[in-house]
């Protein structure tokens, strides 16, 4: 692989390593930024957004888009936290949490599919309907657990401490890696690049993009549902008005890491690093003790700036 | 031509409504292995009907298709692919993001519990690709990063990748370039050899000409005729067609008189595609440009319009063309009016009404102190609606509702209610039912005959011999002299476009 190709490949990788770089410079203790503590702090604080863009990343890449990934984990972390509080098994309340966040997903397939409403909107509608859901399972309150082991889920310092991270961390880049390979080796992550890449090809060949749909958004709700089962773990309460806006980090995310959101492109990878991007820049001008709305611009900016290098390259390659 | 005998595909007395229109109105079809066969017709005709009832994504109303003599219901996609029936679409229906080998095997993958085989994948791939030598294909590749051509090959070969007996062709030819359609006859004449059986339908009897054994004609939904391809002349095939005789589709010449120049240009350059180009268009007359694709035909317009950057003098009624500012609108309120060769992309804006896109580039006209007065609007597009033959609704129809032929109507009805004293027309009647091409013609005549100029672009030559009082041959971007039409012939003007005569015309 020459140097370009490699550039291209992984430009994001770079990005990453540029971050930490530069604030690994500018706040003047390296030591510090770099220290255990502080990346498990940071580790713990992505796994959330992490979960997310993983399902997310199969939604983007099938040529879909989910607004409602905020509300379904606000609604999956207090169904866990009802189902903690009235002494179920807490396998059992976690089990609920990520039923809960497959049949959010079913059913945008289902108005996607059935009622052919386009994905924007069909999501749009379910970000307000399972914010409203949460709201009414917490009775518009807070909903306080019990400790369990579930409350071990994101904890910054683990209490194993041969973990090193939270359990969270290690259950995210577990996952992370084995739906990369169900993407790339599987006929299911072939059929979801395919139906992405050009849906009415995909049905001529006998796919069925409604189907895979169906199983993509359901997946993607299991993803989201962890998400909000680490949400409530770390809050250790679950709490209906939390995660609001989280689906646009977790957008932010996948695009950073190169998926396209006309479908068809993007990796599990790439969105990891994203992910990591954005909690390293948060972390780093936290420690340069920046207003937040200096964060709030860069991230904006960065957004941008890697999508255009995306499209630069997609250019470059489309020439050589 | 090898002997072609057995009977693969049976059609027989195929019906199929959608709702009151009847898309196929009892079709009868034989076809044998080994052979090519034609399905011509105009646009509208049933033919895309037809060939979805073969491929199992329609289900007829009525009849039999019979399959080695079995009857057999083709229910969906995947029934008629294990039949061994595979379809080509006319637009390329390919995944871009993936690989060669991908898109040729998706859908019958080899795979254990779900998981790829990866080495059986590339290797089934490899085998369907031998038979194509094309040096840009390999199972690798990203399909988006190909050439067109090579991505035509890369559908067939998924056409071809299961135990293919029957390939529809749906107008193969219309995105690519003209050696690659001779490349892609010479595939089809390996498909024969191997006694594949193919339905190849093509607007262009050329094309029929040169890879068809026999065809069939369909005419509002029926088959009304057919036979052996060598057997028939071009004119005795589109009579069948049309069902009347060609020399009736162009307007008399006879009668228009030309005025003065209107349209003068000397040495238009846009390089690369355009060098050098002069002409000179007088009002009351047509001007057509042939060439082949790829020759810098289009730029030459779209140089005239101001759409590209361009060197040379340009004069418009007399008066220098504008150089300066947004020059498409510049020189349209000069009097110059284009259309495009790419309707749906460029010529309409679809989710509009028709009375919309005819005011498009005028609105002003139609306008009192800036609010476009609708009344006004409404009553100028019925007199051109009336005046093109445009079957529709209404004024307010979506242009995306109608059919391709009556889509370009409105397109040309836009220079004319823009009343442009010189019509630049790119490829005015490509894809268009004969029907609506016959209409076409006729409101580019009477366009002419009230002193408009027109220079009219187009690759289907009869329609520039037909249409046209003078003629120029586009070559390499050099623009030959301008002649009478009734000083060219089809031989002459194919030599000049081809290079094969260094451009008598100047010589001359």
């Amino acid at each position: 692989m020459n140097f370009r190709a490699f550039v291209s490949r992984f430009g994001y990788v770079i990005g990453l390593v540029a971050v930490i770089a530069i604030f690994a410079v500018l706040t003047g203790a390296p030591e510090r930024y770099l220290s255990p503590h502080n990346l498990r702090v940071i580790l713990a604080q992505t796994v959330t957004v992490a979960i997310s863009a993983i399902g997310m990343t199969m939604i983007v890449v099938s040529g879909g888009i989910d607004l409602s990934v905020g509300s379904t984990i606000a609604l999956s972390g207090v169904v866990t936290a009802v189902g903690l509080r009235d002494g179920w098994p807490p396998i059992l309340a976690v089990a609920m949490g990520l039923v809960t966040g497959a049949i959010v997903g079913v059913v945008n397939a289902l108005s996607i599919t059935r009622l052919k409403v386009i994905p924007f909107i069909a999501t749009l509608g379910m970000l307000g309907a399972a914010r409203g859901a949460a709201k009414w399972m917490g009775d518009e309150k807070t909903v306080d657990i019990p400790a369990t082991w579930v409350n071990e889920i994101a904890v910054t310092v683990p209490i194993v401490p041969w973990l090193m991270f939270a359990p969270g961390v290690w259950i995210a880049a577990v996952l992370a890696v084995v739906t990369t390979v169900v993407l790339r080796r599987t006929v299911f992550g072939r059929h979801l690049f395919a139906v992405g890449s050009n849906e009415s090809a995909a049905r001529s060949c006998g796919i069925s993009p409604e189907r895979m749909k169906m199983w993509i958004y359901g997946i993607a709700g299991v993803f989201f549902g962890l998400s909000g089962v680490a949400q409530m773990s770390r809050l250790r309460q679950g709490d209906p008005t939390v995660a609001v806006g989280t689906e646009l980090d977790v957008i932010a995310a996948v695009v950073i890491g190169g998926a396209s959101l006309s479908g068809g492109e993007g990796s599990i990878g790439g969105a990891m690093v994203g992910a990591l991007i954005m909690a390293f820049l948060r972390n780093g001008s936290q420690q340069m003790g920046w207003p937040t709305y200096v964060q709030e611009t860069m991230i904006g900016v960065i957004i941008v700036l890697a999508v255009a290098v995306d499209r630069l390259r997609a250019r470059a390659r489309a020439q050589g | 031509m090898t002997s072609a005998t057995q009977t693969v595909l049976t059609l027989a007395g195929i019906r199929k409504a959608f709702g009151p229109t009847r898309a196929l109105d009892g079709v009868d079809l034989v076809l044998r292995s080994g052979e090519v066969h034609a399905l011509v017709g105009e646009n509208g005709a049933g033919k895309s009907t037809l060939m979805n009832v073969i491929a199992g994504s329609l289900r007829p109303d009525e009849g039999q298709v019979l399959l080695d003599g079995k009857p057999v219901t083709l229910g969906t996609a995947s029934d008629a692919r294990t039949a061994g029936i595979a379809l080509i679409h006319q637009e390329l229906s390919l995944f871009p993001h993936l690989t060669v080998a991908e898109n040729i095997l998706m859908g019958f993958e080899s795979a254990r519990a779900g998981w790829l085989d990866a080495e059986a994948n590339r290797a089934r791939a490899l085998r369907v690709m031998e038979r194509f030598t094309h040096p840009a294909i390999r199972p690798d590749r990203r399909v988006g990063d190909l050439p067109v051509a090579a991505q035509q090959i890369v559908e067939i070969c998924r056409a071809l990748a299961g135990k293919t007996r029957v390939l529809l062709m749906d107008e193969p030819t219309s995105s690519l370039e003209r050696r690659d359609v001779q490349r892609l006859f010479e595939l089809i004449a390996n498909l024969r050899q191997e006694g594949i059986a193919v339905v190849y339908i093509s607007h262009f009897l050329e094309e029929i000409r040169a890879v068809c054994d026999r065809f069939t004609v369909l005419r509002d939904g029926k088959s009304v005729g057919g036979g052996v391809v060598s057997e028939h002349t071009d004119d005795a095939i589109v009579s069948m067609m049309v069902g009347r005789k060609v020399d009736e589709l162009f307007p008399s010449r006879a009668g228009r008189t030309p005025t003065k120049v209107v349209l003068s240009v000397n040495k238009l350059s846009a390089p690369p595609m355009v060098q050098d180009v002069s002409l000179a268009l007088r009002a009351g007359e047509v001007l057509g440009i042939a060439g082949i694709v790829g020759s810098g035909r289009t730029e030459t317009l779209r140089a005239l319009m101001g759409l590209l950057p361009s060197d040379g003098t340009v004069a418009v009624c007399g008066e220098p063309a504008a150089m300066f500012g947004f020059l498409p609108a510049r020189r349209q309120s000069q009097g110059l009016g284009y259309l495009s060769e790419d309707r749906k992309r460029e010529g309409l804006a679809l989710s509009m009404s028709i009375a919309d896109n005819m005011s498009l580039s005028n609105f002003s006209s139609l306008a009192r102190a800036g609010f476009v007065d609708l009344a006004r609007q409404a009553k100028s597009a019925n007199l051109l609606i009336g005046s093109l033959s445009v079957r529709t609704t209404g004024p307010g129809q979506r242009v995306g509702a109608l059919s391709g032929g009556n889509q370009q109507k409105v397109a040309l009805a836009r220079l004319l209610q823009q009343d442009a004293a010189v019509l630049l027309l790119d490829e005015p009647t490509r894809g268009v039912d004969i029907g609506s091409k016959v209409h076409l013609y006729q409101a580019i005549d009477e366009a002419t005959r009230r002193g408009k100029a027109v220079l009219v672009i187009s690759s289907y030559l009869p329609e520039l011999f037909g249409l046209c009082d003078q003629l120029a041959v586009m070559c390499r971007g050099r623009l030959s002299e301008t002649r009478p039409t009734e000083q060219w012939t089809p031989e002459t003007v194919m030599a000049v476009a081809t290079g094969a005569t260094a451009d008598k015309g100047n010589a001359t």
